[in-house]
Formats: C-alpha cells, structure tokens, sequence
C-alpha cells in the first residue's frame, strides 16, 4: 500500500519556523547573563532541548558546561549558574537547595532560572518560602512548540495528561490556550473550529477570550479548520498493541522527540546509534505507515533496488562512473544505511515480539475489541498477570478489558485485582484508585446505584455555582460505552471477510484490520458532516461537551480564504496520541484529500500512558 | 492697528496682549504671596494675613502639573490640588524644623523641585517632589556673618544648582561641593548684589548689582553676554530674565531682561500706577499679573513682525495686502499676487501667514492670516494642506482653552511645547471633561490616549460622588460602555479608595477580563469572591495567588471549607501540598473526610518511611480505608502489615533484604534459596492460588537447575498449569538442552507434546528418542508422523 497524495491537498504551513524562534528566544535569555556559565537542564528538557539547539550552539553563547538537574549537590567552579527547567516543584526546591548551600559555604554566584515555557506562581512562591527569591533572576523561555515532522507538532508537556485527566489541576490547559494563541498568531485563525471533552471546550474558550483581549492586529489570514480532542473521550485506542511500523518502533525503542536510540543488540555493534525519524528519511517515510507485515516486503524489495542502482556501475565507462560516484553514490550510500537500519529494527522487533507471543496477545485484544470469548481473555490476562511478564502490559491489558466491557463484574475486580498485588506489590493499590479515578479500571455497578448518582448530578448541574462540583462526579459517573460505541459507528470492521492489509480500504488497517480507532473514526465524522449534526446520540455517549463553531476571529470575510486552504486541518490532542492514530490521519488524509496537521501535548503510548499512572515505586 | 500695543526696544519689538480682566476682588497684591503656573497655569495666591492652621506658609508656588505647593516655616510642604483640595504633605527634613525663611519651587521637564533655606543658611534640595529625596547642600563659607543676599536655583540636565551672592562674592553650591565663582566682565566697584534671575530654561543667568548695572550671561557665569548700566539703584526689584525662543530670527537671541521695580516696568515702559504687579516667565514672554489686568508680554515674532511691520514687502505681507484686496474686488489683488508669484514666493508667502496666525491671539487677526493663507493656497497646485489643516484644528483649541471660563493664557509656542496630551490632563484635572473630550474628538486622538482617558477620569470623579451605588455605575456603564482602552478595575479601585467597596464591586462586573479583577478584590479583602473570579478566567496562576491569599487570611478551617467548594483551586493546592506541605495534605483529607485518599496518602507515606514505621502508617491506612468501606483495600493494606512483618523476620534470619519485594517476588526467592518450608508458609498463610504457586515453583526450580527437585515436583500432583509450562521454563533456562526436556515430558507421559516439540526441531536424534518411547499401538498417528519427520531430516 502506497500513500499517493491527491493532487489539491493543500500546502503546509512552515512550522520550522516555530524552531528558529525558540531558538534565538533562548540564546537572547542566555545573554542575558554574560559571561561563562554552567547550565543546568531538568531531565524532562534535554530532548527537546537538543532539537532546539545543540551543544555547539549553547557553547557559543557562553555555556561552559551542561549537567542533568537533580538533587544532588553541585560540583561546578563556575560562579555563574543558569537552571533550565519545567516549572515544577521539584526542580525549583532542588535550586533553593543549591543556592542554600552555597550560602552555607560562603560561595558567591550569580544564579538565573529559565521556566519553560513559563513561570508558575507557585514557583516563585517556593523560592520565597525557601528564602532565595532574591538570589535567584527569573525568565520565561516561550517554547510551547516543538516540531517533530512536516505534520506533527509537539508540546512536550508528557505531564499534561496526569496533571489534568486524574489530578485536576488545569495549569496547562491555560498554557496551552495560551501557546494556541500565539500558534495561530503567526499561521492564521482556523475558519472553523471542531472539538470534544470538556478540557477542549475549556482550552478553546480561553483561547477565544485570549483572542478578544489581544490586539487587534492579528493576522486576519484563515487557514485550515481546528479540531480540539481530548484523550479521554477516548481511552481504547491508545491501549491497543501497536502494529503499524512508527507505532511498533515507539513501542519497543521509545521514540523520543522524534528520534530513537538503537541499542548495541540492533545495530550489531559496540555502540547505540541515534536515528532520527521524520520524512527527511526517504526509506522510513515510505514504511512508517505500513503495517508491521508488509514492512519486510517492502525492505526486501527496496535492498532489491539498491542492489540494482549499485550494479549499474558495471558496464560503465570512465566518464559515466565519474558521474555516478559524483552525483548517485552519496544517496545510495545513505540509503544503504538507513535501509539496514530499518532492517535490524524490524528484526529486532520480530524476534522480541515473537518471544512474547506477540500473536497470541494481539488475538486477545481483538477478542477484547469485539467483545467475543471475554472468559477466555480474562484466564489469559489472569496468566499474563501470574506469570508476571510484563507489569504494564498486564494493566493495560485489565484497562482494555474494564473500556470494552463497560467495567468488570465484581469478582473478577477483585481476583484480578489481588492477583495483580501479589505480583507487583501492594502499592499498586494507589495505582489502581488511579486507574479507577480514570474510567480506566472500574467495577461494574449494580444498575440502580448509578442512575441515583446520575440524578443527583443532574441535580447538581442545575445549581450554576457549583457547577463546578460535578466534574468530580461526572469521573466518577464515566461510563465508556464502548460496545454501543463501536456499533454506532461500525469501528469494527465485519470479521468475515479477508482484510486487505496491501491496501486497506479503511483506517482499521493500524490494528490488522480489526477496529478503526474511534478517535479518529470521529473526526472523520464530523468533518463529513461539517458539525455534530447526527452524532448527537455519540457525542452523548462520549459525555458531551462537543462544539463546531465557525470562525475563530473577528472581522471574518474580510479576507477570503484560499480554496485549498478549507481542506488543512489542524487536529490537537490534549493529554497526547499515539503514532498510529497519527498514521491514520494520514490516510483517511490521503483517502479524502485533507491535509492534518497533528498538534499533541505530547506523543503516547500505552505504556507512557499508564506509567505516569502509576504511583507504585518500580 | 494691529501695530499699536508694540514697542520698540533697540533691538527688537515687543508686544502686550491683554489677557484677561482679573475679577479678583482684592485690594492688591501687595502684603500677598503669588505664584503662577507657566504654560499659563493657574494663579495662586496667598494672604500673609491668613493664619495657617498648621504653620506660617513661607513661599507658595506651582508643580508641572498643576499641584499647589505651600512652603511652611516648619519645613512641610502641602500639596493641594488645583480646586483646593488638600492631597499630601511632606517634610524637608527635620533641620528644616521652624527655620525656613526663603523657600523656591523650580521647575524642569517633567519634575518639579523645592529648595529652601534656613535660619542658620542651609540650603536643602528636593529636586523631584514626588519622589522627596532630599539633598542637604554643603555650608557655605562666611555666610553667617556676611549675610545672604539673594540665591536662585538652576535645574539643567538632571543637576540642581545653587546659585547665590554673599556680599561681593558669587558662590555655586551643588549636592557636593561648594565653590567661589568670579563673573567675568563685571564693574570692579560691584559690593553686592540685590538680586538674580534664570532664565525660563536655566541656560542664562542675569544679576542685578548695587551700582545699578545689569549683568547677563550664561547660567555657568563663564560668558558674559549683555552688560547695561541703569542709572538707578532701587533695592527692591523683581527680576524676571526671558530669552527669545525662537530661531528663526538670529538677532533676537539677544536675551532681554523685565525689571520692574515698585512702579516702572522697565521694558514695557509703561507706568502701572498705583499698582503691585507680578511677574510670571513663560517660555516665550512674560505674564504681567495686576490687581486688574492679566497681560503677556512678548517679542514680537519675527514673522508677525514681517507681515505687519509698516511697508513690509515679505511675501506673507503682500499675500495678506493681495487677501484684503481681492475681498473688495479690487484688481490690487492680481498685483500683489503676481508680485510674489513673480519671486516664486508664494509657498513661503501661505507658509508665513500660517505661521503667523499661530502666534496671533485675536481670533479676528487669526482668521485674516488663515483666510490669506487659504487664498494663496488656492493658486498652489501642490501645497500640502497639512500645515494648514492642523493650524486650523488647533488654533481652534487655543482659542477655547483661552476662554475666560477656561482661563488657560497659552500661546502656539507653549502649546506645541507641552504637547497635546499635557493639555488634556490639564483639562481633565480642572475637570473640564466635556472640554477635553470635545477637543481629543477634534484633533482626532487616538481612542486609548483620549477619549477613553478623559472617560476614565471622569469615572474616577464621578465614584466620589454622594450618588446611589447603582446610580452612579449605571452611569458609568451607560457612558463608557465598551470604549476600547478602559479599565473598569483602576475606576473601581478609585471607588474602593474612596470607601465604596459595594460600588467598586459593581464596577468591577463591568471588567470584562477577570485577571483585572482579582488584585482590587484581593485588596478589598473579597477573598472568595475572588476566588470566583479567578476560576473563572482560567488562570491558574490567578488562583494560586488567591488561595495562597486565604491561606494566610482566614483560618485553617475556613480555608479548607472554602477550597472545597472550589474543586479547581483544591486540586491546585493539592498539587501544591504534595511537594511543599504534606501534613497540611493530611489536614486537608480529614477536614474533607475523604477516608480513601488519607488511605492512599498513608500508604503513599509508608514507603518513604523506614520498615519499622512502615507498619504503623500502613496500619493507618487499613483504618482509613474500612471507613471508606474500602474492604479490598483494607483486606491487601492488611496482608501487605502481615507480609512486611515476614519478610522482616526473614531479613533479621538470613541477612537477605526481603523487605519491598511484592509476595510473589518474595516467595520465588524463597524458593531459589531451597527455604521450601518458608515458600510453602507463605503460600497457605496468604492463600496463593495453585497456579501461581506452581508456576512460581517451577520457574525457580528451573533457575536452579534443580531438575531432580522439578521432576519430583512434577510428579506430586497433575499441573494446575498443564505441561507446556514446563517446556517453556527449560527453554528460559540456561542448560538448554532438547533432550532433557524431551526424556522429562516423556518420564511424564507427555509423549505427544514431546513428539510436537521433537517434529518441529527436525533432529534425528530427538526424534529417534521420541519414536522409541512410543508405544507403536497407541500412538499409530503420532508414530507416522514422526516417521515422516525423520525421513525429512534425513534428506537434509
């Protein structure tokens, strides 16, 4: 299967520009200390960091030398420190420390925090209550924006969907408004705006009173329509195995920044090697999107190739062979690398995979997916679990279970439950009221118990002032409906026939055909239907909170948009996506002759996602 | 004629306008303190009769923004503001205490100062007003017994200067040093000097001397400039130094002084009988204050004076001469026009009378110049009309601040010098909002520097007001409405300030971006309303400033509750107390009841902890959790006390760290280690299921290699697990070998996965093995399959 773009798909924006900007922000915030000076980097920023601006260019204003940011005491001579960080508690208390103990000792340094990519209160509030606020220059490094690849654009903020999604806190839904503002502020307003969950409803009203508070002098240019989604309008998609070649490499190496570390055992050799991965790379931009069976034929065919343009050399006379070492031999080169590359990953990937029964695990979840043979699913988990071969997989395979299901019967809550605390520890309860607090992993009610809660939430939302008390409930209340869900909108493709996964015919293709990921199902749905008209039943069964609304600024029609331009669209995830919600989108993009931009808080997976669920100390 | 209030003065000519009548009805100004504001401020005055409340007042005088300042004995000075009412006070030092004898306001842009001279001549500095710091000056030598004769300040380029005359010696004080300055250029016979003046820009000095003669030049008293001798020597005088401002005209930088001693205005020449008078520099002339007159006095300049000087052949005369014909139909007009035409003059000609109009008062004379202009403009094809346009607009402006209702005496020159937007302040401090509206509409001014900031003020006047609260924010809302550039939260604050805070909160609804609302509600003690607003607007930050605010305003109890009506700023402060405040966590779940999180904090806090206290928190967390009706947690939360008291005794018998392994985990160590019986302990006290505890077995025993122990174990009892288990922990295993797990599965009976196993390997060997243990009647399938295999492996 090929991806052949049509030929009206509209032209991309040029996000790179978002790259320089960050960068010459930062090197303006780092003259502003002049002179030599060590700079500390919160672990959380030294991949995105790196993207930003290497090494080189950090020595050439004046860095000396870089450290990690961690709780240990510092060892630099330099008497002048500068602190590159996440505005986190943590950090900040760290950097007290440092600066305390340097008092203690009598040691005299300059000292300047940069928040990324911006300041909290509370920071400053814990610098005063530490005693340091005036020892310490605050400045803000506005990088809200990394771009990843042509069509994907990151915020790098992994801790956007704790902080919200189970612990409330909203802090980043207003940075996010925020970034979105300035996001449009240099690419155009959408002419149409599309979302769902309560967290993009919150996020795009900030951002519209950001708009009508701001100067009026924003581009009027529109480009594109937005859509706003929330990840737990849908939970299913993220947990399932991924099998698509981007979504597979995630998996297994961990994807970071839009670059992987190859470990010695792929690259059969002493050293890890650092590989990264967007469309630059000709070879994994034509597999990327592949499902993970086809990907082998694919790389033998293109080592083929290769072969084939090597040995046009023979036969060649002098001045051709000039050519061919002159002009050809440096692609192919690089292609001959990458090539292996890829194909060591594959097979790296092959044999971890098939050691853990890969195909006995993807058969469970699309038994799971389809709601078929669940008692035979529930012993495998339970094996799963006993056998402890993998602690989150087991949870996520619990988690797949309690969506698909609508929740788990009471007893096997339990058994599996104290199953799982036998193998993992006991701490794992604070990870499972988690999981709970979530939607993730509920117990089923009794039917009676849950209409009386819903009732007096009802009540609740009548009385505006506590409006607000609801949300707590409303978790609570969540209910997945996945089964109804998935029959609404025929997620899963009929099982009786053969699927095409050599050119698929719909995006169920990223999970071998067995269900089409019901995020991206929707936005195909509502971008059909220009709004939510008809999918009331859906939106109602998502929780609601679902809004379509023209125009993203005022003075609209004063300039008319480009025709093309109605086709781009901006998708943004808050709480993360995986890449093969990603790969998706590319193709219902190349199916319909969109073009999607993909905007994330940060790129997921399961295992990221229930990671930072888990309060376990392992 | 518009030629008769001039005068002729060896140089140059200079003119009177009458300003204003002076209704004022007193008897003199003698026996009063005056002080006048330049740029045609207001007029101060003072009665030395009046007994002051607070203090004998020394010397009043004006700020640049039209404050009043009252200099007392005792050192303090009153701020009040142009409709008399009292703003401020400060104090000049505490030497000043009821010792200040001579006291001066001086001006330079932006700031004003005071300087002040004591008993005991000392001479303290404010150079700022508003920021008060106060500079004492250095003594000045000899001063005590020679007397102090007169002193000026000089304000140049962020320096305060002191000039002053001790007898026949100059002295220039500043904030350091004090030193002795010879004028150049002076009568030798000079013993004292009876007085000295600066000119409006501090750039010329002037001094009066005993023997009669006046001495200018510049204020660093290096470069004489003008020496004249009067042949009269009265004491008393007042001197006001002016220096032409304008350029244009080389020869009129001669600065000139005005005398004017008890009846004789020098310059002007003309006898005010039996009146006091009082001078006020501008910075383009003088403002001559009488009991009943109010005039200026100025050059004349130099383009009014080309255009109606008698005879004038400027082009700006003729155009005027070609107006006033072509208005009698005369055909003059052709001549005169075709005169400057012939001299391609006619730019300069239209260019002049506006000019010339600026500097006009009358608005008689103005309209002549401008309707001129027009005409010869009309003969122009491309003339940009700007100059005129904007003459025009604000000449119209001029004329209405110079109303007698106004009363502001401002000439085209001050005004350009004190831009537009002074003008609307000080329009706006009368109070003369309409005025100033009108005029902002007129000239066109941008919306957030005009209009809305004469609104706002207006605003502000109006929330002092004794109206109803919804009276007067529903008239504020009706007339500012949306207007770009209005912030409701400063008028709101000016009604707090005011002791409104119901009416400061209504105003405060109008505010349409919530962040504006939270400062003024924190400072008007709102907390939760604050809250509220904070919420709403999303802002994090904004929140935690306020919670942060009730942390410290109310109590624990009342904060708490607070919060929980707020889930949003709870979660917030949650987040906060977990890295910053745990106990205050603690608190917070108990005051909430909420059983289950003190149970997770519990159990959360336990693993911090060292095992001894271990237990104790996990048994706090076993009771939060039954009150949460939690029983699965509290049951795990129980066995996990039992588990830990286990590994712990273990951990003190073996010497082995135990303690954080999960059951499993601990039980497979258990078993590598052969301690059989404490496995199985385990396994009945904590109810293990059989599955688990056979796979667990099996894998350690393998890890061992204790393939006796595993056969043995295999044999006790059928395989909860079944078989293929087995297979899979010998592959896992290290001692990897076919055969053994082959004639294992075999000893077991397994024969059929043994046959799967050796099929799929294709070794003869193992299929030799397989085959041999088969029992050829049974397993007639299996046999013909494993044939097939062999003979496949023996092509090979």
């Amino acid at each position: 299967m090929a991806f052949h773009s049509r030929i009206d798909s509209p032209e991309i924006p040029k996000f790179s520009d978002l790259k320089r900007l960050a960068c010459d922000q930062l090197i303006y915030l780092l003259e502003q200390l002049p002179g030599r000076k060590d700079l500390f980097i919160e672990a959380d920023l030294m991949s995105p960091l790196d993207r930003i601006a290497n090494v080189s260019i950090l020595k050439q204003h004046e860095v000396d030398k870089l450290y990690r940011l961690d709780n240990k005491p510092v060892i630099s001579s330099c008497d002048q420190l500068c602190f590159l960080i996440r505005p986190h508690i943590q950090a900040v208390k760290w950097i007290s420390e440092i600066v305390n103990s340097d008092k203690i000792t009598g040691k005299c340094r300059k000292y300047k925090i940069i928040f990324c990519p911006q300041k909290f209160y509370v920071c400053e509030a814990v610098l005063e209550e530490q005693g340091v606020f005036g020892d310490v220059t605050c400045d803000e490094w506005e990088f809200y924006f990394l771009p990843l690849d042509d069509d994907i654009i990151s915020l790098e903020l992994p801790e956007f969907f704790r902080d919200y999604f189970l612990d409330g806190d909203q802090r980043w839904v207003f940075a996010t408004a925020k970034a979105l503002h300035y996001f449009h502020s240099l690419f155009g307003l959408p002419l149409k705006v599309y979302g769902i969950g309560k967290c993009a409803k919150m996020t795009y009203e900030m951002w519209r009173q950001f708009i009508e508070e701001g100067e009026k002098k924003l581009s009027t240019d529109k480009t594109g329509n937005l859509f706003i989604f929330d990840r737990d309008v849908d939970f299913v998609t993220p947990l399932c195995s991924q099998v698509v070649y981007e979504g597979l490499l995630d998996d297994v190496f961990r994807i970071k920044c839009g670059s992987v570390e190859l470990c010695s055992d792929v690259t059969a050799s002493d050293k890890t090697i650092k590989v990264l991965l967007n469309s630059q790379d000709k070879v994994f931009n034509e597999i990327r999107n592949e499902h993970f069976s086809n990907v082998f034929g694919f790389l033998s065919q293109k080592a083929k190739n290769l072969q084939t343009a090597y040995d046009k050399r023979q036969g060649m006379d002098i001045k051709q062979m000039k050519n061919f070492v002159s002009q050809e031999l440096k692609g192919l080169k690089q292609e001959h690398r990458l090539l292996s590359l890829h194909i060591s990953a594959s097979e790296y990937i092959m044999k971890r995979k098939t050691k853990l029964d890969f195909q006995e695990l993807l058969k469970v979840e699309h038994s799971l997916l389809d709601g078929f043979n669940v008692r035979e699913s529930i012993s495998y988990i339970e094996e799963h679990i006993i056998r402890q071969i993998s602690m989150f997989e087991s949870l996520r395979l619990l988690c797949l279970l309690s969506l698909t299901e609508n929740g788990l019967v009471s007893k096997d809550y339990r058994s599996l439950k104290s199953q799982y605390l036998q193998s993992y520890g006991i701490e794992h309860v604070l990870t499972f009221a988690n999981l709970r607090q979530m939607g993730l992993l509920v117990e089923q009610q009794p039917g009676e118990t849950f209409t009386a809660m819903e009732s007096t939430v009802g009540k609740l939302v009548a009385d505006k002032a506590v409006g607000k008390l609801t949300d707590a409930f409303s978790s609570l209340a969540k209910k997945s409906n996945f089964r109804a869900l998935s029959k609404k909108l025929t997620l899963i493709p009929k099982s009786n026939e053969e699927y095409d996964l050599h050119s698929p015919p719909d995006m169920a293709y990223i999970f071998s055909g067995a269900y089409i990921p019901l995020s991206c199902k929707l936005i195909e749905q509502v971008l059909e239907r220009d709004g939510w008209n008809g999918l009331e039943e859906v939106a109602r069964m998502l929780n609601g909170n679902e809004f379509a609304v023209a125009a993203g600024g005022g003075g609209a029609g004063e300039s008319k948009p480009k025709p093309q331009s109605s086709r781009l669209m901006f998708v943004i995830f808050l709480g993360g996506c995986t890449f093969s919600e990603i790969s998706a989108l590319r193709f219902l993009g190349k199916q319909k002759g969109y073009k999607f931009i993909i905007i994330t808080t940060a790129i997921t997976n399961s295992s990221r996602l229930l990671e930072s669920l888990n309060d376990g100390h392992s | 004629l518009l030629q008769q209030n001039w005068n002729w003065n060896s140089l140059l000519f200079s003119r009177k306008t009458d300003l204003y009548e002076m209704g004022w009805n007193i008897g003199g100004l003698r026996d009063c303190l005056i002080a006048a504001a330049p740029y045609g401020g207001p007029i101060g005055k003072c009665d030395k009769s009046y007994v002051w409340k607070s203090g004998i007042v020394v010397d009043i005088g004006w700020t640049v923004s039209d404050y009043l300042l009252c200099i007392q004995e005792n050192g303090t000075v009153l701020i009040y503001d142009i409709l008399g009412n009292y703003c401020r006070h400060f104090n000049m030092g505490s030497e000043s205490q009821n010792s200040v004898t001579e006291a001066k306001v001086f001006h330079s842009a932006y700031r004003t100062g005071v300087a002040i001279l004591t008993k005991a001549y000392r001479f303290s500095v404010v150079t700022n007003i508003d920021d008060q710091k106060i500079w004492r000056l250095p003594d000045v030598p000899g001063l005590q017994t020679s007397g102090l004769s007169c002193w000026t300040v000089i304000s140049q380029d962020r320096q305060t200067k002191l000039v002053l005359a001790s007898g026949r010696n100059i002295y220039v004080l500043d904030n350091d040093s004090c030193t002795s300055v010879t004028v150049p250029g002076l009568d030798p016979d000079v013993s004292s000097y009876f007085h000295m003046s600066a000119s409006f820009n501090y750039k010329y000095l002037a001094l009066y001397t005993n023997t009669g003669c006046i001495w200018m030049g510049t204020s660093n008293l290096k470069v004489p400039l003008k020496y004249m001798i009067l042949k009269c020597s009265y004491y008393s005088c007042i001197m006001v130094f002016k220096i032409s401002s304008r350029c244009r005209r080389p020869r009129s930088q001669q600065p000139s002084v005005v005398l004017m001693w008890d009846r004789l205005l020098l310059v002007a020449g003309k006898n005010n009988e039996n009146d006091e008078l009082y001078l006020v520099p501008e910075l383009d002339g003088v403002r001559i204050i009488g009991s009943k007159s109010h005039e200026f006095l100025h050059e004349v300049p130099a383009t009014c004076e080309e255009i109606f000087k008698i005879a004038s052949m400027a082009p700006g005369a003729l155009l005027l001469e070609a107006h006033k014909e072509y208005k009698k139909e005369s055909q003059k007009a052709d001549e005169y026009l075709r005169e400057i035409k012939d001299q391609n003059l006619l730019p300069t000609a239209v260019e002049q009378c506006i000019e010339a109009a600026g500097f006009e008062c009358e608005p008689e004379t103005q309209k002549m110049l401008l309707r001129a202009a027009s005409f010869g403009k009309s003969f122009l094809s491309n003339f940009s009309p700007e100059k005129f346009v904007t003459m025009c607009r604000e000449l119209r402006v001029l004329n209405a601040v110079r109303d007698y209702t106004v009363g502001m005496p401002l000439t085209y020159v001050q005004f350009s010098q004190l831009t537009v937007q002074v003008l609307i302040d000080r329009l706006v401090f009368r109070r003369l909002y309409p005025l100033a509206i009108e005029i902002c509409k007129h000239l066109k001014i941008r919306e957030f520097q005009g209009v809305s900031h004469v609104l706002k003020h207006w605003a502000c006047f109006k929330v002092q007001q004794k109206d109803p609260d919804e009276d007067i924010a529903h008239a504020i809302n009706q007339k500012l409405g949306d207007t770009a550039g209005i912030s409701y939260s400063e008028i709101a604050a000016k009604a707090y300030e005011c002791g409104r805070p119901e009416l400061a909160i209504m105003l405060l609804d109008f505010e349409p971006q919530s962040g504006e609302q939270v400062p003024l509600l924190l400072k008007m003690k709102r907390g939760q309303l604050a809250l509220n607003k904070a919420i709403e607007s999303g802002d994090t930050d904004l929140v935690y400033t306020v919670v942060m605010y009730l942390k410290n305003e109310m109590n624990r109890r009342d904060f708490f509750l607070t919060l929980r009506k707020h889930p949003v700023a709870l979660s917030l402060y949650r987040q906060f107390c977990k890295h910053q405040e745990q106990d205050t966590l603690k608190d917070l779940y108990n005051q909430e009841d909420d059983h289950q999180e003190l149970a997770n904090f519990y159990v959360q806090e336990s693993y911090q902890e060292k095992v001894e206290v271990r237990v104790a928190e996990l048994q706090k967390a076993v009771d939060e959790y039954s009150k949460a009706r939690n029983e699965f947690a509290a049951k795990a939360t129980e066995e996990q006390i039992k588990l830990l008291k286990f590994q712990r005794k273990l951990q003190d018998e073996t010497d082995k760290p135990y303690v954080d392994h999960s059951l499993h985990d601990t039980v497979y160590n258990l078993l590598l280690e052969g301690s059989h019986r404490h496995a199985e302990q385990l396994y009945k006290d904590f109810k293990i299921p059989d599955k688990r505890y056979w796979w667990l077995k099996i894998s350690a025993l393998a890890e061992k290699n204790d393939w006796e122990e595993l056969e043995k174990f295999s044999k006790s009892k059928k395989s909860p697990i079944g078989y293929l288990a087995f297979v899979e922990v010998f592959s896992i295993s290290e001692q990897f070998n076919y055969l053994i797990i082959l004639s294992f599965l075999m000893s077991l009976r397994e024969v059929e996965q043994a046959a799967d196993i050796a099929i799929e390997r294709k070794n003869e060997n193992d299929l030799n093995l397989v085959l041999s243990r088969c029992n050829q009647s049974t397993d007639r399938s299996l046999v013909e399959r494993l044939n097939k295999a062999r003979s496949g492996a023996n092509k090979k």
